[in-house]
């Protein structure tokens, strides 16, 4: 039986005024993968996520998600943002910023239910955050926070989870941990994590495609120097930390 | 004081103080949180072109500020969606082209404009009964508004881009947010007039925030300061002689600035302390 393809992106160009951000993308990303996406600030990362979600329209090619085109899958995507400036003061609590990944069930007009609060609370007990149920959102910390956004982005039972730097604002303790979360649901759920972080992603990722622009991928976890350098318009040192789980790519 | 309630006028004071209060207060909370300050205050000003139709074609100003600070409001939410015309431009335009507007039309209506200054600076002592029962009416439909679509603003103020993930019509919504700020434009305008009404939508509400992290008791409390601002501005303007939108907004502004000063004051004490 063929692999189903839950992302289908082919020749796909975006740009942004009469800057091209993305250019001839071709990607097939089949279920249960777990795919990162490194590549330089401005690269066209985040863009490539907003492709995929179908809040940026490409001016050329196809996309398919979940086979359907991107809109009509949005409530089958999970989509954890890039949360750098989001106002920390906002009068909102944990829990019902997790409530609001419900909405896309409920729909308009209708309150929350029971099974909606059911949701909430296993959402956030699978991200180990239920004794912060309560709390301010922006009284946690950046890791917790991260948590909090995971939680809202799985309490609607997605089939593809998407994350935009998930790490950035996490320290490098939690990190570890955050990753062991996505170790667990990545037997549930197919998985795009958009990353600068080189290290980090290939430890636990399965696949690795590299994005300057472009698209550099072939469907494996190994990343050519040429690749990177290539990505990254310099040349790069594949460095390997001693002190977490890696693994050294091979040549070829 | 006490004895000044035994009029009629004192007692329509009252009651319109108590509904612009609700209207502010619930209203408000969105305006801070959403940090649509300067947008409600570019509806607001646009109303005058409304006052000034009103007075232009013999209809009552206010109906006429109730159309143009709805007209202005789907204006300013289309400008600022659908074109690509900056937000804070966008801002400046509709102020400025409403003010315009409203100088021209009393300019055209021969001069003549009675009680212009109340529409301006507003005169709680002197809001009618008709008006009175307008503001109840905009009141109940501003609450029910909020109560049918109390999660949608929740996400539509706190993540937009999340809110259309999950597949909220976001523009639509943030449309009916600004038609709410409108409403409550219309409600304020004869409490603070006109040009004070951006205060009056966000003083309440920003101190309300000092207090508490639930927007629904951010709401409660955010009323009960529009209250105790209205009445004591109301007082205070009448035990020395003060014109009363202007009072209201001047102690309101103080016990606003006094609470943050006091905050900020507070948690440079603490880092001192704990360092």
């Amino acid at each position: 039986m063929p692999v189903k393809d839950v992302v289908r992106l082919e020749n796909v160009w975006v740009s942004y005024a009469d800057t091209p951000v993305l250019e001839d993308i071709n990607l097939r990303v089949a279920e249960h993968d777990f795919l990162g996406i490194i590549g330089p600030n401005g690269g066209g990362k985040s863009t490539l996520l907003k492709v995929i979600l179908g809040l940026k329209h490409p001016d050329r090619g196809m996309v398919t998600v979940l086979g359907n085109p991107p809109e009509r899958s949005r409530s089958r995507i999970g989509y954890v943002p890039q949360y750098t400036e989001y106002d920390r003061n906002f009068p909102v609590s944990v829990r019902e910023v997790v409530m609001m990944g419900r909405y896309g069930k409920t729909g308009m007009l209708k309150p929350y239910r029971q099974d909606d609060r059911d949701a909430v609370a296993k959402a956030l007990e699978r991200v180990g955050m239920t004794e912060h149920a309560g709390s301010q959102i922006g009284q946690l910390s950046g890791g917790q926070q991260q948590r909090a956004f995971i939680a809202r982005a799985l309490v609607a039972e997605p089939e593809l989870l998407l994350l935009d730097e998930p790490t950035a604002s996490v320290d490098s303790a939690m990190q570890t941990e955050f990753y062991e979360i996505l170790e667990d649901l990545k037997k549930e759920m197919t998985i795009i994590m958009v990353s600068h972080d080189i290290g980090a992603v290939s430890v636990f990722v399965d696949k690795i495609a590299c994005l300057n622009q472009r698209l550099y991928y072939h469907g494996s976890k190994e990343i050519t120097p040429e690749i990177l350098e290539a990505t990254y318009k310099c040349p790069v040192q594949l460095i390997a930390h001693g002190d977490i789980p890696h693994r050294v790519l091979r040549e070829h | 004081m006490f004895e000044a309630f035994q009029f009629e006028f004192m007692r329509n004071a009252l009651m319109a103080g108590l509904l612009a209060s609700i209207a502010c207060g619930i209203v408000g909370v969105y305006v801070v949180v959403k940090k649509i300050v300067s947008m409600s205050g570019s509806i607001a000003h646009a109303t005058f072109g409304g006052i000034g139709l009103g007075y232009l074609l013999k209809f009552s100003p206010v109906m006429g500020a109730m159309l143009f600070s709805l007209l202005s409001a789907l204006t300013m939410g289309f400008v600022t969606r659908k074109t690509k015309l900056p937000t804070d431009t966008a801002i400046g335009v509709l102020w400025a082209m409403g003010m315009a507007l409203g100088v021209i039309f009393i300019g055209l209506s021969a001069g003549y404009a009675p009680d212009l200054m109340s529409y301006l600076f507003g005169n709680i002592l002197t809001v009618p009964a008709s008006d009175i029962v307008l503001m109840a009416v905009l009141d109940l439909i501003i609450i029910a508004l909020v109560v049918i679509f109390y999660k949608e603003f929740l996400l539509l103020s706190f993540d937009e881009e999340f809110g259309t993930v999950v597949g909220m019509p976001v523009d639509g919504l943030y449309m009916l947010l600004l038609c709410m700020v409108a409403l409550t434009v219309v409600v304020l305008i004869r409490v603070v007039g006109m040009i004070l009404v951006i205060a009056m939508l966000t003083f309440p509400a920003a101190l309300a925030r000092q207090f508490t992290y639930d927007i629904k008791k951010m709401m409660a409390l955010s009323v009960v300061f529009g209250m105790l601002f209205t009445f004591g501005g109301l007082w205070l303007s009448y035990a020395l002689n003060l014109a009363s939108g202007a009072t209201i907004i001047l102690l309101s502004g103080v016990v606003l600035l006094i609470s943050y000063g006091v905050t900020g004051l507070r948690s440079r004490y603490r880092l001192k302390a704990s360092a």
